[in-house]
């Protein structure tokens, strides 16, 4: 299905997303015209998907990363979906995922401080529903956040 | 910086949408001219809130099926064991995401793999043997939401 070019060309755009199509038809050694049709392709087959813009929350004055590990009451039946429901209402929340394994779900959290981020977590997050336990972790550093794929 | 505006907000939350948008076609959905548009994407920029593109690829369609989160615990503390042990899991190429955090452990890592054979692979043999490693914690994760935040 993909071939080398098409896995270079894909390398490149992941590492610099910025580029334009003519350097990146040069670096690939391929013609611009080339380039297009191959991208055209990758995203006809929703390989590419798109590109979405990166915020630092920490310049509009989020200082505060938090992981919060979160297990739910499974004897609810609609645990899972009221729980994701009800975090979806909080705007600091900026991630959510579901897992298998001993955690069920992740919540991100940004706050401005620390005090923010307590009446965050008195107000909004021990307020959701079906919580069995929390585990917090706080972010220190974040070394590498590419998120890039192994090409 | 001046604080954001209203119009700020949103066209930070065009642009998580899609960052490849001309600025004309922003300019039209937010009523401001290119010119204008050009100048607040700037400024944004400039102010270090953009902090840049992500290119969104679905992995499952490039045959990367797994994604695990890991909790990493480093047996034995001090400055140059940190340093050595972020050098080294940095260069994993199945490894997106490193933070250093503190809590119950001392990394949370994201790990992409083709299934769950390679993603054993992985584990065995590039993270186990990270230099320092101790105990991980390993949740496969079933599904995942970015949220606007709080925009």
């Amino acid at each position: 299905m993909l071939d080398d070019t098409d896995r270079r060309l894909l390398r490149l755009m992941q590492a610099e997303p910025s580029l334009g199509g003519p350097e990146l038809a040069h670096r690939c050694g391929l013609t611009p015209g080339r380039t297009a049709r191959r991208l055209e392709r990758l995203r006809a087959e929703g390989i590419v998907k798109g590109q979405e813009a990166v915020i630092d929350w920490r310049a509009l004055g989020y200082a505060v990363t938090v992981s919060l590990r979160i297990t739910l009451d499974k004897t609810a039946p609609r645990a899972f979906d009221e729980f994701m429901a009800a975090a979806r209402e909080v705007p600091e929340v900026i991630e959510i995922q579901t897992f298998l394994g001993r955690v069920d779900v992740r919540l991100h959290i940004i706050a401005r401080d620390l005090a923010h981020y307590q009446d965050i977590y008195r107000a909004r997050v021990l307020t959701l529903p079906h919580l069995a336990d929390i585990e917090a972790l706080l972010t220190l550093s974040s070394i590498k956040a590419d998120e890039a794929l192994p090409l | 910086m001046t604080p954001l505006d209203a119009t700020d907000r949103a066209l930070l939350r065009l642009l998580t949408q899609d960052a490849a948008q001309p600025a004309s076609t922003l300019g039209r959905r937010l009523e401001l001219s290119q010119p204008a548009t050009w100048r607040r994407i700037r400024r944004l920029q400039e102010a270090g809130i953009l902090a840049g593109r992500r290119l969104v690829l679905d992995a499952e369609k490039l045959g990367f099926g797994v994604t695990v989160f890991l909790g990493v615990k480093l047996a034995a503390k001090g400055a140059a064991r940190l340093e050595d042990f972020e050098r080294a899991v940095t260069a994993i190429p199945e490894v997106q995401m490193v933070e250093h955090v503190l809590g119950l452990y001392d990394y949370r890592l994201r790990v992409v793999a083709r299934d769950l054979a390679d993603f054993e692979r992985v584990l065995r043999r590039r993270i186990m043997t990270l230099p320092g490693v101790g105990n991980v914690e390993a949740n496969v994760l079933l599904s995942e939401e970015r949220r606007p935040g709080p925009l």
